[in-house]
């Protein structure tokens, strides 16, 4: 198998190293309540939104649901933004408006998120919509969970995503829980790819915490559908370290296994691609500690600009309602 | 001529318009042609939904665009209303400006998320980033029984959710622009249509125009009582002013047009006047907007009312099939001029 360029490799460590600098930070300080929305962690998941986001140009779009953190960092997202807009600060990205549920971030090609499950399924579909309507040569993807197969509206948005052959990536990422409903509870036959096949969509389940798995199901997606054959669908099995929301794990609750969990964190996307690469001799344990570092800092920087974010005040409760005419898409 | 505009449905507008060379056309062409304007004027609109492309073109509303605009912009669905919403929301999220045509109000329900939990509240939720410039037509059907399932009047409930906006429009005039001005607002826009409007006839420009939304229009001047009419109830109540003034009472009809924006300002400036509120609407009575403008009425303009707000509307009950129960079920002219004069005397 063609090795992936260094600067790939070191990309794909780098954003999943962001994404779990910014968790582990959310983690730190949600305990001193001064962030009053409700999150929901990607921590466990990093290399889902790494591996697919590598792929995507910046005018290319990406639809979320309530666990969108990661995907928005791989993505591009502006982190000062996203971090002010945990605290509800008028620097947010949306002002205070949406919280960590609702992100989003129209530069780097953050569409937004919805906290319904399965809601951004059609959505990414509509993007990709526009975007052949437009003959663009960019795509969409909606990403959702597990949880989000049980909704009828994937049926309805596969058929018509194959019918219309829009250019959008349908990712699935199957975490196993849905809430706290594990998969074995919830789904007949194993396989959520297989409902994309039934609709004739290319589908493949790949290993979710193997970046370098992802990025390659991811490229060779991206491509399928670049070339203007129409949806591709990509389950990803991989694993939340956290509970469903908030930044406690749940198996003291009774939620789920502790051996289970245990299992998965062996299994640490970073940790394995970390490894991979030192072994490849693509970066050292001091690199890898300067990337840590990197990421830190970013993360730092982050929270300052957060926190030296001014509160939005009651007048501008009322704002933002409805467009006003004239103002700009 | 501001008359025109204001005047409705009657055998004497339409001598007067003819006489004078303006145009008179149905509810129904009024809404194609909009449709037509607004796809040569903006290559972001397309149409979308079950049937828009079928010969009969949605009771003609839709008839002749697939072949003038062809299958890309004059889009056939499968029926999966709730996920074909997301796909037309999406793409006004990125751009595009979509008409969903649904041939029944009573598939709004299916679609209920995609409308509620994402259109309405997408520009709120990115703090002002993205705008959800969706048009969504629903056409309330009625009679030949229609039943339960395939007649409801919904435009009322849906003017509990912030950040959409509700249109009604009674006449050709309105259904044209408020169309055009729907598809240009760059808000979620629930464009509610009754059936039985669309033979009638009325004035509407040729051109391009459009009509305001939250501003209301006095259809008949009167000084005794108020009635405030939605849709279809434009038409009863001026039937019933009319045959009001026979009996020696004034009323004066009042058309909200949209109804959010709802133009409580006009409704309480004219209940000032007349001290008397009746409400006809299309919908049902129970928690319908006759309810929210009755209130509107009475916080604005309390002080000024001789007698009790009454309101007319659908009876708490799911449509019947048969014609007599229909009969009994829908209220009309001779119910508004009774309760008028109830309020009078």
């Amino acid at each position: 198998m063609e090795q992936l360029s260094t600067q790939t490799q070191i990309d794909l460590l780098a954003a999943m190293l962001a994404i779990r600098a910014f968790e582990n930070r959310i983690s730190s300080v949600y305990p001193q309540q001064e962030m009053k929305t409700p999150v929901h962690l990607y921590t466990g998941q990093e290399a889902c939104a790494a591996g697919v986001c590598a792929n995507l140009e910046r005018e290319d779009m990406i639809f979320s649901t309530h666990r969108n953190h990661g995907h928005y960092i791989a993505k591009g997202a502006d982190l000062n933004a996203i971090a002010a807009e945990l605290y509800g600060r008028t620097g947010g990205c949306t002002k205070g408006k949406g919280g960590s549920m609702h992100f989003v971030d129209t530069a780097s090609g953050c569409m937004g998120t919805t906290a319904i499950v399965g809601g951004s399924i059609p959505l990414g579909a509509g993007a990709a919509l526009a975007l052949k309507m437009r003959k663009s040569s960019n795509i969409s993807v909606s990403f959702f969970g597990d949880g989000a197969a049980d909704e009828g509206v994937l049926q309805e948005t596969l058929n018509f995503a194959a019918l219309k052959k829009l250019p959008v990536l349908f990712v699935c990422e199957n975490n196993f829980y849905a809430t706290n409903s594990c998969v074995r509870a919830r789904h007949a036959h194993g396989s959520i790819a297989a409902r994309a096949q039934a609709f004739g969509i290319p589908a493949e389940t790949a290993d979710g915490n193997d970046a370098e798995t992802v990025y390659r199901a991811a490229r060779k997606a991206a491509a399928h559908i670049r070339a203007g054959n129409g949806p591709y669908f990509l389950e990803l099995l991989t694993y939340r370290w956290k509970g469903h929301v908030g930044p406690d794990c749940d198996y003291e609750k009774g939620c789920r296994p502790k051996a289970e969990l245990d299992e998965w964190m062996k299994r640490c996307p970073i940790e394995l691609y970390a490894a991979r690469l030192a072994a490849r001799g693509v970066i050292s344990q001091a690199g890898l500690d300067e990337m840590k570092k990197a990421a830190e800092a970013r993360v730092d920087r982050a929270w300052s600009y957060a926190l030296a974010s001014p509160a939005p005040g009651p007048e501008d409760l009322l704002t933002d309602v409805y467009r006003a005419a004239g103002e700009s898409a | 001529m501001p008359w025109t505009k204001v005047l409705i449905d009657d055998e004497d507008l339409k001598t007067a318009l003819r006489k004078d060379g303006l145009r008179v056309t149905t509810y129904v062409n009024a809404l194609n042609e909009a449709h037509r304007q607004l796809l040569d004027a903006d290559p972001a609109v397309y149409v979308i939904g079950e049937g828009v492309d079928d010969p009969g073109g949605v009771f003609g509303s839709t008839r002749g665009l697939l072949a003038a605009y062809g299958p890309d912009r004059i889009m056939d669905i499968p029926i999966a209303e709730n996920g074909l919403t997301g796909i037309a929301l999406g793409s006004a999220l990125c751009g595009m400006k979509p008409i969903f045509v649904h041939m029944r109000q009573d598939f709004l329900p299916m679609c209920m998320d995609q409308i509620v939990n994402h259109a309405a509240k997408w520009h709120y939720m990115t703090g002002g980033k993205c705008s959800a410039p969706l048009v969504i037509r629903a056409l309330a059907g009625r009679g030949w029984g229609s039943a339960a399932q395939h007649s409801q009047t919904l435009h009322g409930i849906f003017t509990a959710f912030a950040g959409l906006k509700v249109a009604v429009p009674a006449t050709p005039y309105d259904a044209k622009g408020l169309l055009i001005a729907a598809v240009r607002d760059g808000n979620p826009v629930l464009f509610c249509e009754h059936r039985w409007l669309y033979g009638f006839e009325g004035y509407a420009p040729d051109g391009m125009y459009e009509v305001p939304f939250g501003k209301a229009v006095v259809r008949k001047p009167g000084t005794q009582v108020t009635i405030v009419a939605v849709s279809l109830m434009v038409y009863e109540a001026m039937k019933a002013a009319r045959e009001l003034e026979r009996l020696g009472v004034s009323a004066e009809v009042v058309d909200p047009r949209t109804i959010k924006p709802l133009d409580r300002a006009a409704i309480a400036e004219s209940v000032r006047k007349t001290g008397r509120l009746l409400v006809a609407d299309t919908g049902g009575v129970h928690s319908g907007i006759s309810a929210e403008i009755t209130a509107g009425a009475c916080e604005d303009a309390f002080s000024f009312m001789k007698a009790p707000p009454a309101r007319i509307g659908l009876p708490d009950c799911p449509t019947p099939a048969g014609a007599e129960l229909e009969k009994a079920f829908y209220p009309g002219a001779a119910d508004i001029v009774a309760c008028a004069l109830r309020l009078v005397r």
